[in-house]
């Protein structure tokens, strides 16, 4: 089987420490926290009032333009206030809504429910905006608006690289719920209507490619098996790995004909359409050296991380605690918020292993240049952003950075550069470039 | 709460700026040592010495002069100490190296504001102040006396070097005055500067940088083989005067300047297309010195003029980037 890849990227440790864990419902937490902005877009707007009943996938908050999506109640229980939280994305307090959970779990499911495959392209797109969904591997854009292209399409992605280091729960979803991605897959092909369907998967999980090629193979999709790289998942280097097709600098994936969704975006698709499940519930990785057992989980979004973490074991040593992988995840402070549909993980690292010393001269090795994905000379727009020459970034791709971290993963003088390009970029947008 | 707080990414490959240096050292060692079995403990002295001042300069320059107080040495100077050190004659009297080293660190690297941000590679700022300082005593050549530790380095009976005599009287002269030449330059068995006369020994430093992702191949290769393909022309058209192009590459400079000198990243381009630029020019301005220009050798200031070069270079060798669409017009 021929394994695809992309030039550039690096090779961290892969560490899937819980790649053997299989997954786990996690019980219903006591209370949730909601964060109203899950999304990429706007966030929705909340229409229920403090001291209301709720029910299990009861809309709680409605979509608030085209590029929005409804937040739902992931609990049975009693709205207890709207509070103010650090969002970890964009560390700005934000609007949080937590709900007391009573003892039923009485579902409101969205109608109709019928077979997955009875629907028509139209109320599939209907569906992923009623249920809420967004991109699972975190980048959580609204999957109706990835599901309405303005150009024309003819391939989609599934993609379950997951090259983020310590992160298995696709790993875990493809080899034990197979059926409901490919199914997921299929519905979002007919939304698009094309019939080239791949889903790519690093090599480094055998069991996962085995587990999806015998379902897929029933359906005439694809099976890709990727080269074990960083970034290999990046929307970008993974529709050129497979299709050798380069998303223009600056564009969009269907500028080139593809759309990509994840392969817990496609599950979470199907169990919309089949059950009429909103999206309330999620796979999460709680991972690494700061954790007894790692685990996989399938918890309610809102689910407070410090539950996870008890579970899981949190080690004395714990040092870092981040959302998402140790490459791009975000490092956070409070244990008390919830997990949101974009969390794919909690990585708890200790210290040892958590890069950090003083930032030294950049020598010009050279090793950030090679490292990159996208070709850019992270050394150049540092030198350039030290000198606080925002155009001058600008016009050396600055804007095409994915953010992915390489360059300062292999950095032998420890400077940040990620930090410092998005920095520079919220400059440059503010500047008005692009 | 203990968590603390970074961005990402939160892990590193741990190579650091002062591992890559000590892997450097450990590269530049074998040929190193030869120096001291050749010449003897003087050597060891020249050799240690210079890495010593030099990082001592730095820490006094960067601690108290320019008050960086959280400056930690990252063994770069001590890098450029060797090197200087294995590019002067192993008669060097101790002052002229302790200037030369001087001039190295504080004139070729501090001045600019310390490593990354010099033009010139510090080793030969400083190898080209002493050849003009002091000429005489960089051009005496004492001979091998193999493994005796004792001796001193200034009693040894002095020579010419194989590219001194090509320079004067031709390659036929040459090959008389050193018998097996190509063996003796590919072994380290020549007079010369004490740490350029094994390309053996340089070779297998070269490797193992190599073999640790530190050095690429690209400039010793463009180097040394445009040093081999131009010298092979003149040898082809009078083989009385010039010498084989394996000669050519193995004596002299060309070994310890391409593998280390002009290797070091922060005075040669960063990218694949810019190194091949760097090395074969390297390797044209060599030979012309060597053959039509007035000095034997031109490693040193082919590569000084080709660090001149580096910020042009890297302007036209820019990698393209993933996706980018022409612009019109």
């Amino acid at each position: 089987m021929q394994v695809w890849t992309f030039k550039g990227g690096v090779h961290p440790p892969t560490k899937k420490l819980g790649k053997d864990s299989p997954i786990k419902k996690f019980e219903l937490p006591q209370r949730v926290f909601l964060f109203l902005g899950q999304n990429l877009g706007k966030p929705p707007k909340p229409i229920i009032e403090v001291g209301q009943e709720v029910k299990t996938g009861q809309m709680i908050a409605q979509a608030d333009g085209f590029v929005s999506v409804p937040l739902h109640s992931p609990v049975t229980g009693k709205v207890l206030e709207i509070v103010k939280k650090k969002h970890p994305v964009t560390s700005r307090p934000a609007d949080v809504i937590v709900i007391e959970r009573s003892d039923e779990d009485v579902w409101e499911k969205l109608e109709p429910v019928k077979p997955y495959d009875q629907f028509t392209k139209e109320e599939i797109v209907k569906r992923a905006l009623e249920a809420g969904l967004v991109g699972m591997g975190g980048a959580t854009f609204p999957t109706h608006v990835k599901l309405s292209p303005t150009k024309k399409v003819d391939t989609l992605i599934i993609n379950g690289a997951e090259c983020e280091p310590y992160l298995t729960i696709d790993d875990r979803m493809m080899q034990e719920y197979p059926e409901e991605i490919v199914k997921g897959a299929l519905a979002f092909s007919k939304a698009l209507e094309v019939d080239n369907i791949y889903i790519g998967i690093e090599e480094n999980k055998p069991k996962a490619i085995k587990s999806i090629k015998e379902v897929a193979s029933k359906y005439n999709i694809h099976v890709a098996k990727l080269r074990t790289k960083y970034p290999q998942g990046s929307e970008k280097h993974l529709i050129y790995a497979i299709t050798h097709r380069k998303v223009p600098a600056g564009g969009l994936p269907m500028d080139v004909g593809v759309v990509v969704q994840n392969v817990s975006t496609a599950r979470a698709m199907y169990r919309a359409l089949e059950y009429g499940e909103p999206l309330i519930e999620r796979g999460v990785s709680v991972t690494g050296e700061g954790v007894e057992k790692p685990q996989n989980l399938i918890v309610r979004i809102g689910t407070p991380i410090s539950k996870l973490l008890e579970f899981a074991g949190l080690k004395e040593e714990a040092y870092r605690l981040i959302l998402g992988g140790p490459m791009m995840g975000i490092a956070i402070d409070d244990a008390e918020i919830g997990i949101m549909k974009g969390t794919s993980g909690v990585t708890v690292l200790t210290s040892d292993i958590v890069k950090k010393g003083t930032e030294m001269n950049c020598i010009k090795c050279g090793r950030c240049v090679n490292a990159c994905p996208m070709n850019l000379e992270p050394y150049l727009l540092y030198k350039l952003f030290k000198k606080k020459k925002f155009n001058d970034m600008a016009e050396h791709h600055l804007m095409d950075c994915i953010e992915c971290g390489s360059c300062a993963y292999v950095c032998p003088a420890n400077i940040d550069h990620v930090k410092a390009f998005k920095t520079s970029k919220t400059v440059v947008r503010a500047l008005g470039r692009r | 709460m203990r968590f603390t707080l970074g961005p990402a990414p939160h892990i590193h490959d741990k190579i650091t700026t002062r591992k890559i240096m000590m892997d450097v050292l450990i590269a530049l060692a074998p040929a190193g040592i030869l120096a001291v079995l050749m010449w003897g403990w003087y050597m060891l002295l020249i050799e240690v010495g210079s890495m010593v001042l030099a990082e001592a300069l730095e820490f006094i320059v960067m601690r108290y002069m320019r008050k960086k107080k959280n400056f930690i040495p990252d063994g770069s100077a001590a890098v450029t100490g060797l090197l200087l050190a294995m590019n002067v004659p192993a008669g060097i009297s101790w002052w002229m190296m302790a200037i030369g080293v001087f001039i190295a660190i504080v004139i070729g690297k501090e001045i600019y504001g310390g490593i990354g941000n010099n033009p010139f590679n510090p080793a030969l700022v400083g190898r080209i102040f002493m050849y003009i300082s002091f000429p005489a005593a960089m051009t005496t050549w004492p001979k091998v006396n193999w493994f005796h530790f004792t001796q001193s380095a200034f009693s040894i009976q002095t020579t010419a070097t194989p590219l001194g005599v090509i320079k004067m009287h031709g390659m036929a002269k040459a090959s008389s005055v050193f018998p097996h030449l190509m063996q003796n330059a590919f072994f380290g068995n020549l007079p010369g500067s004490a740490g350029e006369m094994s390309a053996l020994a340089l070779i297998a430093g070269f490797l193992y940088l190599w073999w640790k992702g530190i050095v690429s191949f690209e400039i010793p290769v463009a180097y040394i083989g445009t040093t081999f393909g131009l010298s092979a022309i003149y040898w082809f058209v009078n083989p009385g005067a010039y010498p084989d192009p394996t000669t050519a590459i193995l004596i002299g400079g060309v070994m310890l300047g391409a593998l280390f000198m002009a290797t070091d990243p922060v005075t040669s381009p960063i990218t694949s297309k810019g190194k091949w630029i760097f090395g074969v020019g390297c390797g044209v301005i060599t030979v012309l010195i060597r053959y039509i220009g007035a000095y034997p050798e031109g490693v040193n200031f082919a590569i000084l003029l080709m660090n001149a070069l580096v910020p042009f270079i890297d302007q036209i060798s820019r990698p393209k980037v993933f996706g980018e669409v022409k612009k019109n017009g």
